[in-house]
Order: C-alpha cells, then sequence, then structure tokens
C-alpha cells in the first residue's frame, strides 16, 4: 500500500486531487480511498488530503500519520505544517517550489528524496491561473508511478469536463519538469 | 380491530400498524356517562326550529318523530343548547346520584 | 454484469436509493448526510428519477412528510444526522408504529455539545428504542448493498417496519472508494415495487393513527414489538437472497479470525475493519486474539452473539458512544444482558472509542486488547474506560 498525504491551503484542491488519484487508481482496477481532513472547510486555511493506493480492499479509516510520499502545494506550509515531520523513511517530498534541490535541501534540512517543480510557474502559463493541484499531481505522478499519467484523463474529463484538457496538459507539463533528487543519507 | 370490546382484544388480533379499516368505531365510547347533568324539553313551549340540534357540539341531539328533538347517549350535558334555545324551552336537570 | 468504479460513498448511497427506484424523498440537509439527498434531489430534478422529492424546513417536517408519503403506498427514502435525528426523534416512533417501511441512511455524527460535525454513534444511540430496525455497515460496499436491501426487508409484508442504515459520517460518506454496482436490472428483479398491505386511499378508506386507551396500548406494543423481533428471520432471508446473486454474503454478527480465540474484539461500524487490521497484526505476533463485528442492532441477534462467544475467556467491547450517568456504554449493556443466563460467558471489559470525530489507528485496538487483558487478571475497578482521554 502506498499512502500519500496532500498539504494545501483551503480553496487549492487538494481534496480534489486525492479524489482524481483514487478514481485513476481504481479504473487501473486497483484499490484506493481519497478523503480529505474532515471539517468545516476555510479558504486559506491549511489543509490535508490524504489517498491511499493498494493492490486489495482497503480497510484503515484513519488519518495517514506515516506517508510514503507528502505532496506540498504551497511552500509556506513547510514552516507551519512541516509535511515530512512523519515520513516514512525512504519517502518522498514533492514539493511546488522554482527552487533546486540543493537550494531546498540548505532551506529546510531535508534528508529525503525531493521531487520539485515550478507548479505556480507551470499553472500560470497552461491553465492561466496559478491553482496547482492537478499540476502537482503530474510531479507526484513522475515521482511515484502510483498511477499512469493516461489513467489520470478520464475523471479529470468528469471532473472538469471542457477545462480538463488544459488542466492535464499542466498535469503533463509538471509532469516533464518535475526534477528529482534522490535521498541523502 | 375486531369487533369485541377493547378490553378484550388480544395482541395478535391488532390489525398492522393498529390501522383501523372500519369507520365510526367512537360510537363505542358512551361518553354520555361523563355527565352531571342533562337536557329536558318542554315540548309545550318548543317550536322545532332546530337550533339545539345545530348547536350541539356532539351531534348528541337527534330530530324524534314529530320534529321535536331530544338528547341521546352521548351528550355530555354541556348545557349548549339550553343557552342557545330560541325560546327557552330546555333545562338543564342534574344527573340523579 | 457487475462493474468496479470508484465513487464517494455518499454518492453510492444515493446511487443505491435510485435504483431501488424510491418514488417518495422529504429531507433536509445536515453535515454529513448532506451529499446523499443533494444528490439525490438532482438525479430528480433531472428526470433520471421518477420520484417526488419534497424540500421542508426541518428533519422534523422530513420525516412527518415520509409517514404521510409511505402511508400512501409509496416507496420511501430520507437520510438524515445528528442534531437532524434528534429532531425527528417524537416522530420516528409513529413511522414504526404505524408500520411504514421508510428507508433512512443515518451518516452517524456526535450530538452536541459541545458542537461537533464529527463521526461517533451518539446519535443512534439517543434513538435506539424508536422501534426501527437498525444495522451497521462497514465500507462503501456494505453502504450500497444494504441501502438497496433496507426497502425488501422494510417492505416485506411480514415486516413492514422502517429501516435505519447506520454509516459512519465522514470516515465513511465522504471517502472515495472502489465499490461493485450491479446492473439495474438485477436490483429490479431483486425488488419488485411495494405494495402496502394498508395504504391512505379514498376508495378504500382507513384510520391510521388512532387513539389507542389503556386498556388496548399494551397490545399494540407487543404487536409491534414481536413484529420486530420477528423481522430477524426475514432480515436473513433477504440478506442470503442478496448473496446469492452478488456473492457479498452477511451475517447478524460477523467473526473475523476468531478460531481458537480466547480474547474477543466486538466492535460496530467501520472501525470494524481498522480493529481487523489490528487482530492480523496481533495474530502475526501469535496473540490469540480475534473480532466480532455486530452488524444488526435492531432486532438485536441476542442468539447469534452467544454463539460467537463460546469458548472466549474475555470479551472487549467497544463503543463510540456514552451513556452519561448510566451502567454502561450502550453496546456493552446489549451485550452484557445478552451473556447474563449464558454458562461459561466471557468476562467483558469495556473501552469507548472515537468519540466526537478522534482518530482510531489499528493501534488503539492493540493497545486496548493489552490493558483489557492486564486488568482482566485483577479485580476490575471501573465499569468502563473512556480510551485516550487526557489527565
Amino acid at each position: 500500500m502506498i499512502e500519500i498525504r496532500f498539504h494545501g491551503r483551503g480553496g487549492q484542491g487538494a481534496v480534489t486531487s486525492v479524489e482524481l488519484l483514487a478514481l485513476a487508481a481504481i479504473n487501473e482496477g486497483k484499490f484506493a480511498q481519497g478523503f480529505p481532513s474532515f471539517g468545516p472547510e476555510r479558504r486559506g486555511a491549511p489543509v490535508l488530503a490524504f489517498c491511499r493506493v493498494d493492490d486489495r480492499h482497503i480497510r484503515l479509516r484513519c488519518k495517514i500519520s506515516k506517508p510514503d510520499v507528502v505532496v506540498v502545494l504551497d511552500p509556506s506550509l513547510i514552516r507551519i505544517q512541516n509535511p515530512p515531520a512523519d515520513l516514512k523513511e525512504g519517502g518522498i517530498i514533492v514539493l511546488n517550489t522554482p527552487k533546486t534541490p540543493a537550494e531546498v535541501r540548505r532551506e529546510y534540512g531535508f534528508k529525503h528524496t525531493l521531487a520539485l517543480v515550478d507548479a505556480n510557474k507551470v499553472a500560470r502559463e497552461v491553465l492561466g491561473v496559478p491553482i496547482v493541484n492537478t499540476t502537482m499531481m503530474g510531479a507526484l505522478i513522475r515521482a511515484t508511478g502510483v498511477v499512469k499519467l493516461e489513467s489520470v484523463e478520464p475523471p479529470l474529463k468528469e471532473r472538469f469536463g471542457p477545462l480538463a484538457v488544459k488542466n492535464f496538459n499542466a498535469l503533463k507539463a509538471a509532469f516533464e519538469q518535475t526534477v528529482i533528487e534522490e535521498r541523502r543519507s | 380491530m375486531s369487533s369485541k370490546p377493547m378490553d378484550q382484544v388480544t395482541w395478535q388480533e391488532i390489525l398492522l400498524g393498529a390501522v383501523l379499516t372500519e369507520p365510526g368505531s367512537a360510537r363505542e365510547y358512551n361518553t354520555g356517562d361523563w355527565r352531571s347533568q342533562h337536557p329536558v324539553w318542554t315540548k309545550s313551549r318548543c317550536i322545532r326550529c332546530g337550533v339545539c340540534w345545530t348547536v350541539c357540539p356532539e351531534g348528541a341531539i337527534s330530530e324524534e318523530p314529530g320534529g321535536y328533538f331530544d338528547m341521546n347517549t352521548y351528550c355530555k350535558g354541556c348545557g349548549i343548547c339550553a343557552k342557545e334555545c330560541v325560546t327557552g324551552c330546555i333545562s338543564m336537570v342534574p344527573e340523579e346520584e | 454484469m457487475a462493474h468496479r468504479v470508484g465513487m464517494e460513498v455518499s454518492l453510492a448511497v444515493s446511487e443505491a436509493v435510485q435504483m431501488a427506484r424510491a418514488e417518495a424523498i422529504a429531507a433536509y440537509p445536515i453535515t454529513p448526510q448532506t451529499h446523499i439527498v443533494e444528490h439525490l434531489s438532482s438525479v430528480v430534478a433531472n428526470g433520471e428519477l421518477e420520484a417526488e422529492f419534497v424540500n421542508v424546513e426541518s428533519e422534523h417536517s422530513a420525516i412527518s412528510t415520509c409517514i404521510g408519503m409511505s402511508a400512501t403506498g409509496a416507496r420511501t427514502y430520507t437520510a438524515t444526522s445528528s442534531q437532524g435525528l434528534a429532531l425527528m426523534n417524537e416522530i420516528l416512533f409513529i413511522a414504526s408504529a404505524l408500520r411504514l417501511p421508510i428507508v433512512m441512511t443515518v451518516a452517524n455524527r456526535a450530538l452536541s455539545g459541545p458542537l461537533s460535525i464529527w463521526n461517533d454513534h451518539g446519535d443512534i444511540m439517543a434513538a435506539r428504542d424508536i422501534g426501527w430496525i437498525q444495522i451497521f455497515v462497514e465500507n462503501g460496499q456494505e453502504a450500497f448493498d444494504h441501502s438497496v436491501m433496507a426497502f425488501k426487508i422494510a417492505e416485506n409484508h411480514e415486516v413492514l417496519l422502517p429501516t435505519i442504515i447506520n454509516l459512519d459520517g465522514f470516515i465513511l460518506s465522504h471517502v472515495v472508494e472502489a465499490m461493485e454496482f450491479p446492473d439495474q436490472e438485477l436490483v429490479d428483479k431483486f425488488l419488485p415495487p411495494y405494495h402496502p398491505r394498508y395504504c391512505l386511499d379514498p376508495a378504500k378508506p382507513v384510520t391510521m393513527g388512532a387513539f389507542a386507551m389503556p386498556e388496548v396500548y399494551t397490545e399494540v406494543k407487543m404487536a409491534h414489538q414481536t413484529a420486530l423481533t420477528n423481522s430477524y428471520e426475514h432480515i436473513l432471508k433477504v440478506w442470503k437472497e442478496w448473496g446469492d446473486l452478488t456473492g457479498r454474503h452477511y451475517q447478524p454478527v460477523e467473526k473475523y479470525k476468531t478460531e481458537g480465540a480466547k480474547t474477543l474484539l466486538l466492535t460496530m461500524g467501520c472501525l470494524s475493519e481498522v480493529a481487523e487490521v489490528a487482530v492480523d497484526e496481533m495474530r502475526e505476533a501469535g496473540m490469540d486474539v480475534g473480532l466480532l463485528r455486530l452488524r444488526m442492532w435492531r432486532p438485536f441477534p441476542f442468539a447469534d452473539l452467544r454463539n460467537a462467544v463460546a469458548g472466549a475467556k474475555l470479551l472487549i467491547v467497544c463503543d463510540r458512544a456514552l451513556s452519561l450517568g448510566g451502567a454502561a456504554p450502550p453496546v456493552l449493556a446489549e451485550v452484557r444482558s445478552a451473556l447474563y443466563a449464558m454458562r461459561g460467558r466471557p468476562q467483558t471489559a469495556s473501552f469507548v472509542i472515537g468519540l466526537g470525530g478522534r482518530d482510531v489507528a489499528p493501534d488503539a485496538f492493540k493497545a486496548i486488547v493489552a490493558q483489557a487483558q492486564e486488568e482482566a487478571q485483577q479485580k476490575p475497578t471501573q465499569e468502563y474506560h473512556i480510551f485516550g482521554v487526557r489527565g
């Protein structure tokens, strides 16, 4: 089982991301869960969203407290939430940042594998707005292979209708541009 | 509900959801046994207008042969008929102990 | 052919109600149930479901309207949570006393106060004695299956009782997960149209909800109690029929790895699956621990429970509600009553977990088992524990 935790802000679409990921995984014949950190949503407030993917029925009904991957939609959350604090040994940090791996490691002291993409730039260029949830899914897929890129297209279409094409293009662009650097020992 | 007196009906005889399929079950309640007084008509002064029959809240006044009126067993003795009688021919008489 | 698709569990419940061809729905939105009726309202508005959807101003009106609609002979559905269920309370007793086969989903949520929108079983435990059939589900698939089956159970002429499907709010209702949906044809074959035994019909008038004098109230309640108790065998028949059609079989008390288990956990609702994970880990560590998952809450499956605990030394009951100032939390109270006259009954231990949305991970069940096993050696000092409470 792979457990992924999204860190975002209310309105950035973290919940949509985990739902789309779960739907993509289920369409591939896997089992998956996608769910929000339940509660009254407030635009701009830090939020969590969770995704589990496995080859068998998933029985856990708790939050993800030892994730394999954290996806950070907004780098300002690093200081507030410290997303990798409980990341598994060998886990991956997928981060929206214009910085290089060396700069990120220097600034935050991260030891884990990094997958970095300037999602704000990609989203602005492809979508025309800096909404990074679907863009960051591209980086996550590049870093983990948790689902195939093309599996995300049908649920994107279902959710976004005519806007799905742009979102899928942003996702693909982020997939291409993501920089991965293995963990430091 | 069966036609048995209510206090003899068994739980097996209760219809689904205690539904009543026959109308008029309230006829079984002899409300008249509560009363402490009842109306008595003085026929010589009765003009057979039917105001008493109209105002009775319980439908406890029936028309008799000849167009006069009298109470039935559901009269609770409220006295409205006596109060409203046009000629004052109805008087309320206490129930005998 | 059945096919597996991903969907939010709330929407799967509305899908079930749509496939069951509900004819009348009255509901008021309340978190975390809202997605269910919101979706139903849209499928009715789009003409995808031929039903009357009545928007009402409160849950009291929702259930009252359902009573009226069900009394006309329509297949009737509603859903609620927490304060909504509490507001329905006086009318819930009337729905069952009138023997109207309304189906209701309760997305279980803590009762205020303090105000909480999160999950526990406090809402349904406060409505325990309303005279409805009450079933608990553990995952999205079960939520779908039991929502369809509930209509068939409720409308059976030997049953004719309203039925609640309890579904944990948020931690189940708001999760997107994989489920198998049968074809409409299968559901139609399984669930024929509802034919009431008595209904409001001007051509054949009846009186519903008549006043009962002291001479007859007791007899009416005895008839109601007997119908609810006897619904047990009909529920099992419906579950078996569905199991034969879909391969998914259900039992009043489900056993998980209970063979040779000296210690048994007992849970209800979707934390049962979390407990299964804990049992797997404890079994791997060589501990003889098993799990009982209580699915049928009303009528209470006394004989199944007694059979399921036979041979166990310690039964740990996990409640998700309190009975403030009472002898025991609600599930424990029932279980102890069921076991009281049993020869060689297991010792019971009691833990209240997951109140008001408190997260429960498999480790919690392992800690509970460790604490209960240790205390079982000593003289009990407390009727029950509130697990994880600080202080």
